[in-house]
């Protein structure tokens, strides 16, 4: 006899035994995927840094490796970009999801900020610097609207602004895509703390929207975004494609510095650049031990203001800040786009004209005759691996529920190692291993690449409507004569159609977004839309970066627009399937 | 082979503390009352003879259902069915897809069948809609036909009439009792109700609360 009420899976059974134990390992399985490479990886930079890499004759340890990257010239100076850029770029970028949220949180635009952010999280790194590059360069968009009638300007001014040796025009790329990142995470925790609740309560008793934001709701919020904060740290202080667009050249920040010495033609530099890679991990680490601190410090230096019961602490300068800024924000986005697509067709476009003054569709031609090759590897990898992550989420999502325990703060926390990590710094060292193991370079190590950063997107995208998911479903199933298989692809998994489109989505514009996995463990032999737009920064031929960047975020913005819409098409005549998750 | 709904010497225990002992039979057509505050375990009785009863809540005692003992089998070949406070109509199907859902497959003319009782139910022309679409009321009766064309031989309430409007529920609870008892099942009703223990007019329990 069964003993009731501890039965091992949901109400004591039983998918088929296959079905079970693949729920059952899926769990183990994401682990692997989200640690196995980054520690694999990770020795692999750090073994040869100390001098021992037998695929190039080098056997025995020293510390030569360590001693040319501290000398490399401009050294201390790539270091400080990165850091900064990681401390600076998380720290803006909080404070503004943070303020748009505090100004629009259950106003009307809060539903219009809403659905902004899933396009805006859909346009690729790359697409979105080049387009902040072509708005706000000398012979930008920009000047051109305004010169010459308030600038003066015949001819484009003597500047550097995009590629500053300050980095300022790397972070404002940053920040334009870490923001609409924190808002989705943010948004997506605002119903567990009842920020609803606690904004009304506030503001009932006298608090200015501001500051009851800032008092009430921020202290719950802020610890539920730690690990996405950090992420951004990791992500801003050893990014790479945003830094080959916009990031000043000489020195580069760290990471591209990296990137140098590993694609470099004499191989020895491989061993500058494991030592490198080491470094950037110390850099990451480093930066993310610095906003551990001012965490604490915020906190202690908060603690009084926050029960001062003074009811309004710049709220009505703050509220204005936020109600100008986001506008601006969304407008110089459009701008910017808009900027990719005017020399995407542009012919002869002369400053400071605003506009083209002949166009083409030559650019587009070039495209074409080269893009084919390129699409298709990209689809291909996104399709496969969102596929994969998907069906793997599901399973550790399911085991979750059939067990009726969280898999835990272990994995949740795991979600975020392949984001806290630098990329450069495991990925190296992984190209090293799969030289070491004979791996040929191709699709396959690229795809298998492309899961290790789909795979935590597509679970934080999809893991919080499914836990919402009512189990009161799955017992009408039942008793209605369906078998548990059966409650879970009939009723459970079509309800939960649009999240996983969604998470589909955002997996599929992950992987299209992909740069450096895809250019280190393709060696080239892979080309996606995205490596091929990036390799055309360095020469400079706006017209062609325009195509081939519209190119690069067209296909992922369609993926969200085909998520979006095939709910509506489908569930056109369910109205109860439209709203949330029930 | 006794006939309707027996719980054999029940006793429901939460961390080794007794929530609930119950030995009684429950005659086809009539309707047992569960009552008690909250946390006396009467929806944990609901879980047991369904089939649900999960961690940290044990049961022991024995199930009958007209003389077979379920106490051991899968929800599904239980044959006993649900309603909750909510009408948990499946919003992806449409009404009749709802119905269709839990009728057994095989049997000849579902659709038809599905039409004609919606049709008994007042509910003319209503396969197609969206149960979105629905009333308060109409929805309740859609779950209530569904449960019965899913033919089990026992049905569970758990607080079914507590979200209708009051104008509605006097109705709808009437309307509801007398279906459950034309079909003959057996039934067990949990509420905070007595207007639902005097309107289901069968033995009442009353859980003492545990403090």
């Amino acid at each position: 006899m069964r003993p009731n009420g501890c039965g091992g899976t949901e109400y004591g059974d039983t998918f088929t035994a296959g079905a079970d134990c693949m729920l059952r390992v899926a769990p183990y399985l994401v682990a692997a995927i989200l640690t196995g490479p980054v520690l694999a990886g990770s020795l692999g930079a750090l073994i040869p840094s100390f001098g021992f890499l037998p695929s190039l004759g080098h056997d025995e340890f020293g510390l030569d490796a360590w001693r040319a990257l501290l000398d490399w010239p401009g050294i201390g100076g790539s270091v400080l970009l990165s850091f900064a850029s990681g401390i600076l770029t998380a720290g803006v970028s909080l404070l503004l999801a943070l303020l748009f949220l505090a100004v629009f949180f259950e106003t009307r635009a809060f539903v219009w900020l809403r659905q902004a952010i899933a396009p805006m999280l859909a346009v690729p790194h790359a697409a979105a610097a080049f387009a902040l590059a072509f708005l706000i360069a000398p012979s930008g968009f920009l000047a051109r609207l305004l010169s010459p009638w308030a600038t003066g300007w015949q001819r484009p001014p003597d500047l550097l602004i995009v590629q500053d040796e300050w980095g300022l025009s790397l972070m404002a790329g940053l920040v334009m895509k870490e923001v609409p990142f924190l808002l989705l995470m943010a948004l997506a925790s605002l119903a567990q703390i009842h920020a609803g609740e606690r904004m009304r309560l506030a503001r009932s008793i006298g608090y200015g929207r501001i500051s009851a934001w800032f008092k009430s709701v921020v202290p719950a919020l802020y610890p539920l975004l730690r690990l996405p904060v950090y992420a951004v740290i990791a992500y801003s202080s050893a990014n790479i494609d945003v830094a080959l667009i916009l990031g000043p050249v000489s020195p580069p920040p760290l990471a591209v510095q990296v990137l140098r010495w590993s694609n470099d033609p004499d191989l020895d530099f491989r061993m500058i650049a494991s030592a490198g890679a080491i470094l950037q991990f110390a850099v990451t680490a480093g930066a993310i031990a610095l906003w551990i601190l001012a965490e604490r410090c915020v906190g202690l230096l908060t603690r009084g203001w926050l029960v001062s019961g003074r009811r309004r602490t710049g709220d009505t300068g703050l509220a204005a800040l936020g109600q100008g800024l986001f506008p601006t924000l969304i407008l110089a986005s459009i701008l910017g786009i808009a900027a990719l697509g005017l020399n995407a067709f542009a012919r002869v476009w002369r400053f400071p004209d605003a506009l083209p003054g002949r166009w083409t569709l030559a650019h587009w031609q070039s495209v074409a005759e080269t893009a084919g090759g390129p699409v298709v590897a990209t689809l291909w990898i996104a399709l496969l691996t969102t596929l994969l992550s998907l069906v793997l989420v599901v399973c550790v999502l399911e085991n979750e529920r059939q067990r009726d325990v969280r898999s835990g703060r272990i994995l949740e926390f795991l979600i975020y190692v392949p984001l806290l990590v630098p990329q450069i710094g495991f990925i190296f060292g992984l190209v090293l291993l799969a030289e070491l193991a004979e791996t040929p370079p191709g699709g396959g190590l690229v795809a298998a690449g492309h899961i290790i950063f789909v795979l935590p997107y597509v679970y934080l995208s999809l893991s919080e409507a499914y836990r919402r998911q009512d189990p009161a479903w799955t017992k009408i199933a039942r008793t209605l004569g369906q078998s548990a298989a059966g409650a879970f692809w009939k009723v459970r998994l079509p309800m939960l159609l649009t999240p996983l489109l969604t998470a589909f989505a955002v997996g599929a514009a992950i992987s299209i977004g992909q740069y450096l996995v895809t250019r280190l463990l393709g060696a080239g032999r892979v080309e996606t839309v995205t490596t091929e737009a990036i390799a055309l920064a360095a020469g400079g031929d706006r017209r062609l970066i325009g195509a081939w960047a519209l190119t690069q975020a067209i296909l992922p913005v369609a993926g969200f627009a085909l998520a979006l819409a095939a709910p509506r098409l489908i569930w056109r005549n369910r109205r109860g399937m439209l709203g949330g998750v029930r | 082979m006794t006939l309707g709904l027996g719980l054999k010497d029940v006793r429901i225990t939460l961390g080794g503390r007794d929530l609930l002992s119950l030995d009684c039979v429950i005659e086809p057509g009539t309707v047992l009352t569960v009552m008690g505050p909250s946390g006396s375990g009467k929806s944990t009785l609901l879980s047991f003879v369904a089939g649900f009863l999960t961690a940290p809540f044990t049961a022991e005692g024995r199930i009958l259902l007209n003389g077979a003992d379920i106490t051991d089998a899968l929800p599904e070949a239980r044959h006993v069915g649900l309603l909750f406070q909510d009408p948990m109509l499946f919003p992806h199907l449409s009404v009749g897809g709802n119905l269709l859902f839990g009728m057994p497959p095989g049997s000849p003319d579902r659709l038809a069948s599905a039409g004609e009782a919606l049709d008994r139910f007042g509910l003319e022309g209503f396969a197609d809609r969206d149960p979105a679409t629905l009333s308060g009321g109409q929805a309740s009766r859609v779950a209530l036909l569904r449960l019965l064309l899913s033919e089990p031989k026992a049905a569970l309430l758990d607080e079914p009439f507590s979200k209708l409007d009051r104008h509605l529920r006097g109705d709808i609870r009437r309307f509801s009792f007398e279906r459950l008892r034309d079909a003959g099942l057996p039934t067990v009703l949990v509420t905070h109700d007595p207007e639902d223990a005097e309107a289901a007019g069968g033995p009442v329990v009353e859980l003492a609360g545990t403090g």
